[in-house]
């Protein structure tokens, strides 16, 4: 059998595991940056991937996004009827959805959807040895699996944030006509006129790192899956969790960062 | 029963695999603890061994799955653990590897199972250049009427046979077989001892075979190593082996038998 000696920690075991997990985290985005830079490039893999995740979440962003612009719009009725203000209901809408609730809501359904599919998807099979399967034929499973995947979130994710904007403002569309008679063409050029560059652009880049985050996140706990069937479920939890965490961190830090650039 | 080469179709004078000294621990624990190995050109050896004992984990340093803590490792004159990642595919590409659990790509049926290592290291082959080579393997393992079915679908013993075919698809030169009979009945078995022992012969394959299945090991072995407590105790033909005197080599084929 085989013989085992003590193993000896540099701090304590949980502090060098902490330190090593966000190391290997660290150089697995260095990975995926190297190996996305190099051919070959797996184009048809990336576009079949773009299609699983974008074109497979449609239904559910449009049900979302048009819940969260409804409901937004007659809750915030109830306040600006105070002051008799709901002609501002458009642009209030628009800012909220485009600013914050499009990309945020967005990213949480894929950080839901997607990030959990990726992460059990790869867990299944590393711990199937599907990957090794790959690696001894002489193909490069980190391009094909990880690269194809963290692209395709990153690249259908903006879309699907725009997507879930436009719909949020019909559903707001929606309610807003049951109760004042606006038309469709005059309710989105109000809501359109308080929209700025800036708005959109912040919108756009905090979705593209959103995607990114929701991709490298559901990758990286798939891709070091282990522990058999129990990893896989810990892999695709951990991949929810974590990527639904650093988008809440990143849409403080991104917000901040355009506020800075808005003020100055 | 399909035989096995016999000892004249072996060059014993050119080994493919040659290990010398190969050691390999997993944080506190020594599994591989100083291995000497010799595979010659057109010979099967099995490594028999209890579970557990690293095995298993020979194989996948071969292929540089593992990297080995020290040792000197060439397989086919390449020292496996000093090749960069371009030299290690190309070895790779001459290396069939087949995993215990049949590894099959559970999104892909047999023909895409068998397309995509031809088609992606391989992209300007002809579209009726790789059917010809699908054709081939699928006839050789005597599958050819699984072809469009989904992994899944298949019994054990037909996923391990598209195993094998998924890797005879490379042509390789030397076949590694990680437990090629676990989890089967004892018909399918002989099946597979004889597929083993046909891919030697057509293929002109020299080949590694980890087991613990000591009919396995001796229909398809021309050379027996029983691997025990991280060390080769003995190297040699089955009966050999066999009439050690070792009481845990004794205890291990006792068990087998009685099983």
């Amino acid at each position: 059998m085989m013989e085992s000696k003590p193993k000896s920690f540099v701090f304590s075991k949980g502090i060098d595991d902490y330190f090593s997990g966000v190391s290997s985290a660290f150089q697995f985005i260095g990975r995926f940056f190297r190996q996305a830079s190099k051919a070959p490039f797996h184009v048809r893999e990336i576009i079949n991937q773009c299609y699983e995740i974008g074109l497979r979440s449609l239904p559910l962003i449009t049900l979302t996004g048009f819940i969260t612009g409804m409901v937004f719009t007659k809750q915030s009725r109830l306040s600006l009827e105070t002051f008799g203000a709901t002609s501002w209901l458009p642009s209030l809408i628009s800012i909220a959805l485009v600013r914050a609730l499009g990309s945020l809501v967005t990213a949480l359904i894929c950080a839901g959807k997607v990030g959990s599919s990726i992460g059990a998807e790869l867990g299944s099979m590393r711990v199937t040895e599907q990957i090794d399967a790959m690696e001894v034929s002489a193909i490069n499973p980190f391009k094909y699996l990880v690269v194809s995947r963290v692209l395709a979130t990153t690249i259908t994710i903006p879309m699907l944030a725009l997507y879930c904007g436009f719909v949020g403002l019909l559903g707001s569309f929606v309610n807003v006509n049951a109760h004042e008679a606006v038309s469709f063409i005059s309710f989105f050029k109000e809501g359109f006129a308080t929209i700025t560059f800036l708005d959109v652009f912040t919108s756009v880049v905090k979705s593209i790192v959103f995607g990114f985050t929701i991709g490298i996140v559901g990758c990286y706990k798939g891709y070091n899956a282990s522990n058999g069937t129990q990893g896989v479920g810990r892999a695709a939890n951990q991949a929810v969790v974590l990527s639904m965490f650093l988008v809440f961190i990143e849409e403080i830090v991104i917000v901040q960062i355009s506020n800075w650039i808005r003020y100055f | 029963m399909h035989k096995k080469n016999d000892d004249s179709s072996i060059n014993h004078t050119e080994a493919v695999i040659s290990i010398r000294g190969l050691y390999k621990s997993f944080g506190p624990l020594d599994v591989l603890k100083g291995i000497d190995l010799d595979v010659f050109k057109g010979e099967n050896v099995a490594v028999l061994g209890r579970s557990g004992t690293g095995k298993s984990v020979l194989i996948k340093i071969l292929v540089g799955l593992l990297k080995p803590d020290a040792g000197n490792i060439m397989v086919l004159d390449k020292q496996v653990d000093k090749l960069n990642q371009k030299e290690l595919d190309a070895l790779r590409l001459k290396i069939g590897f087949s995993f215990q659990n049949s590894a099959l790509y559970d999104s892909m049926n047999v023909r895409q199972n068998l397309e995509f290592p031809l088609k992606m290291n391989y992209p300007d082959l002809k579209k009726n250049e790789v059917d010809k080579a699908v054709e081939e393997v699928l006839e050789a393992v005597g599958l050819k009427d699984k072809i469009d079915q989904l992994p899944s679908d298949l019994s054990g013993g037909q996923r391990k046979r598209i195993g094998i075919a998924r890797t005879l698809i490379l042509k390789p030169e030397i076949m590694l077989y990680d437990e090629p009979t676990s989890g089967l009945d004892p018909i399918t078995s002989i099946e597979i001892n004889n597929l083993i022992n046909d891919v030697q012969q057509q293929y002109k394959t020299s080949s590694i075979i980890i087991t613990h299945d000591l009919t396995c090991a001796k229909a398809t072995g021309n050379r027996v190593a029983m691997l025990m407590d991280g060390v080769f105790l003995k190297v040699g033909s089955f009966d050999d082996v066999f009439a050690q005197t070792d009481e845990r080599v004794q205890r291990f084929f006792n068990y087998n038998f009685i099983q």
